[in-house]
């Protein structure tokens, strides 16, 4: 079976950079990589909020959420948490050393479906990480869309990820960037609190918008109860959801909630859906 | 169609002249335990109601190497699937489940080891003329001479079988042995259609599916899922010996420069089947898994694929170690519709 016919085998891809976006146990490493073949990378197609299957071969494949828009050239970004097996042996790597991938999988944000429309994220920690390919994409775009607002918020300035791409970023007309950490420290210029009370302090009005929020469980459920009480309908409400996966097609079973599988289905869910799903945010 | 007798004393014969591997059910100690290679010994079908683990593992092996790689290289190489195999004496729902399975194998994306694995197999059924205790196969679309998924459907008759193709393949199949088989005539077919009967009335065990696919997912907080659950052991029996489970994990092994990556069969019972790496477990206790256990058979499955992914073979009642019993389950469901 040659790799094309074949699902399961990866390619491989090279790693040109690698950094670390934030510190301690539970770091957060990003790369930035180049797929080795030339046919496939030029045939690879991603839109904002798809995964790929990323390994190491001999340890396994994590499942993670591409953080380049494809607007940005043909290359890709993961940006990972050092948590499990795998992502333990990703953090290993160094620019020359090569990754497996898979994918792209998972149907992305419907970003043609919202052209004319002001774009509003609102991430927390590694949530920003499948919210960036829409900043970027946006900003590629800026003429097909309202505007862009983005609201970020982490435990502590440490925590931010792609840091220095914000100061650039408060400089574009149509895009504002609010930032947001939990706790007060020196030096500190944005605002101090938690990113669903800093979506209400701002209280952007529903009209004309998309919201879309990735972040731990716990700041979803809270930003989608503000998004409610500001006024946002359901079908303006967009979130990414993720489970354990294996295969990353729909064949292996775990990663389903309720009906859906995260794999395939998602992980993009709009809100009127998923509030009808039992399971989606156990 | 054709339908062909077959003398039990030339089995012998007949197996012998098929042009592929022959895999028969095969006893132990009394039991007939699963589908292996035909041995010389072996002069004629064993007697079984069906195997304990299901022929399943024929087209889906429990564990099966993806590809295989030198350590510290990169090259990436896929076993290549060429065995033919027959299987004859698959009882009709184990067909049926392949069938159903197969659904999800084909869904988008194709699953080539499946599929190649699918395709190289003959499916020899035999009829069920005495179903089990537990069998509930007309509850589930299915029956005792159910020929989904099949290509060849056997009845025994005493001291002969009657063969019946389904399939160009079973037709082809057929050939290969036509000197050792007569024209079944009308009276022949008239006593099939009587076993059959005969069959269905044994089946003592039902369930009324009406309504639970749509149903169940509004029973998500019943209390009905705590006390179902409740003498759970998390041994996942139930999923490995279910002709339809499918779920699989992928793992990767290194011995010396020798590598692979393989999947294993896994279990929507297990606790580990859904924690993430952070510690985190969307279905953190058994309660969780049985109703997703019984939600993906009788409701998620129905949704996609338009089938119950269930055959109503009743494996899981047989050797669940503490006696959970799906049909108890559903009748449950049922009640708190």
């Amino acid at each position: 079976m040659k790799t094309s016919e074949n699902p399961y085998i990866p390619y491989l891809a090279t790693i040109e950079n690698a950094w670390y976006e934030t510190g301690g146990e539970r770091c957060i490493k990003t790369f930035k990589v180049v797929i080795d073949d030339k046919e496939v990378r030029e045939n690879w197609n991603h839109c904002p909020g798809q995964s790929a299957m990323i390994g190491v071969l001999g340890v396994g494949e994590s499942m993670i959420s591409i953080s380049a828009s494809p607007t940005e050239g043909r290359f890709l970004r993961f940006s990972v948490m050092r948590m499990g097996k795998v992502t333990q042996a990703l953090h290993q790597l160094d620019p020359g050393d090569k990754m497996t991938i898979r994918g792209p999988y998972g149907n992305g944000f419907p970003l043609e479906e919202w052209e004319g429309k002001h774009i509003l994220t609102i991430g927390g920690g590694i949530g920003q990480a499948p919210l960036r390919p829409i900043i970027e994409y946006v900003k590629a775009k800026q003429d097909l869309y309202a505007g862009l607002t983005m609201i970020y918020g982490a435990r502590t300035s440490g925590d931010l990820c792609f840091k220095d791409e914000f100061t650039e970023m408060s400089k574009c007309d149509d895009l504002s960037c609010h930032l947001t950490i939990d706790i007060e420290e020196e030096g500190w210029e944005h605002n101090v609190g938690f990113v669903p009370q800093m979506l209400l302090d701002l209280n952007p009005s529903p009209e004309n918008k998309i919201a879309i929020t990735c972040g731990p469980p716990i700041m979803i459920r809270f930003v989608l109860e503000n998004l409610k009480k500001l006024g946002f309908a359901d079908e303006q409400i967009y979130t990414t959801l993720e489970n354990r996966m294996k295969c990353g097609i729909g064949k292996c079973g775990r990663c389903n909630v309720g009906n859906l599988y995260v794999c395939k289905d998602g992980p993009v869910f709009c809100y009127s859906v998923l509030k009808n799903v039992p399971e989606a945010f156990a | 169609m054709s339908a062909m007798l077959l003398n039990k004393d030339k089995w012998p014969e007949f197996v012998g002249k098929l042009s592929g591997k022959v895999w028969v059910p095969k006893v132990e100690e009394g039991e007939a335990i699963r589908f292996g290679p035909l041995s010389g010994e072996e002069s004629k079908l064993p007697e079984y109601c069906n195997t304990r683990v299901p022929p399943k593992e024929i087209v889906f092996p429990e564990t099966e190497t993806l590809y295989c790689f030198q350590a510290d290289e990169h090259e990436m190489t896929a076993p290549e699937i060429d065995e033919r195999k027959i299987i004859i004496g698959i009882r009709p729902c184990d067909a049926r489940a392949m069938k159903i399975v197969e659904k999800l194998f084909r869904w988008d994306v194709d699953d080539p080891y499946y599929l190649k694995h699918r395709e190289l197999v003959t499916l020899v059924g035999l009829a069920c003329n005495a179903p089990g205790l537990n069998c509930f196969c007309t509850s589930v679309g299915g029956g005792p001479a159910s020929t989904e998924g099949l290509d060849i459907i056997m009845f025994d008759l005493e001291d002969r079988y009657l063969l019946e193709t389904i399939t160009e393949k079973g037709e082809a199949l057929l050939k290969e042995v036509e000197g050792l088989l007569e024209e079944a005539g009308q009276d022949v077919l008239a006593q099939k259609e009587k076993l059959i009967e005969a069959a269905e009335n044994k089946i003592s065990r039902s369930v009324d599916t009406e309504g639970i696919a749509e149903g169940l997912p509004g029973l998500w907080e019943d209390p009905l899922w705590k006390r179902v659950s409740a003498s759970c052991l998390g041994c996942g029996t139930c999923t490995y010996l279910c002709p339809t489970c499918h779920c699989f994990d992928i793992q990767d092994e290194t011995e010396g420069f020798e590598a692979r990556r393989y999947r294993t069969w896994d279990s929507c019972m297990f606790e580990e089947y859904t924690r993430h790496a952070s510690g985190h477990n969307p279905r953190p206790t058994r309660r969780e898994r049985t109703r997703n256990r019984i939600n993906h058979k009788y409701s998620y499955y129905v949704d996609k694929f338009d089938l119950i992914a269930c055959v109503g073979c009743g494996r899981c009642i047989n050797y669940c170690p503490v006696n959970i019993d799906i049909v108890e389950i559903l009748r449950q469901v049922k009640e708190a519709l």
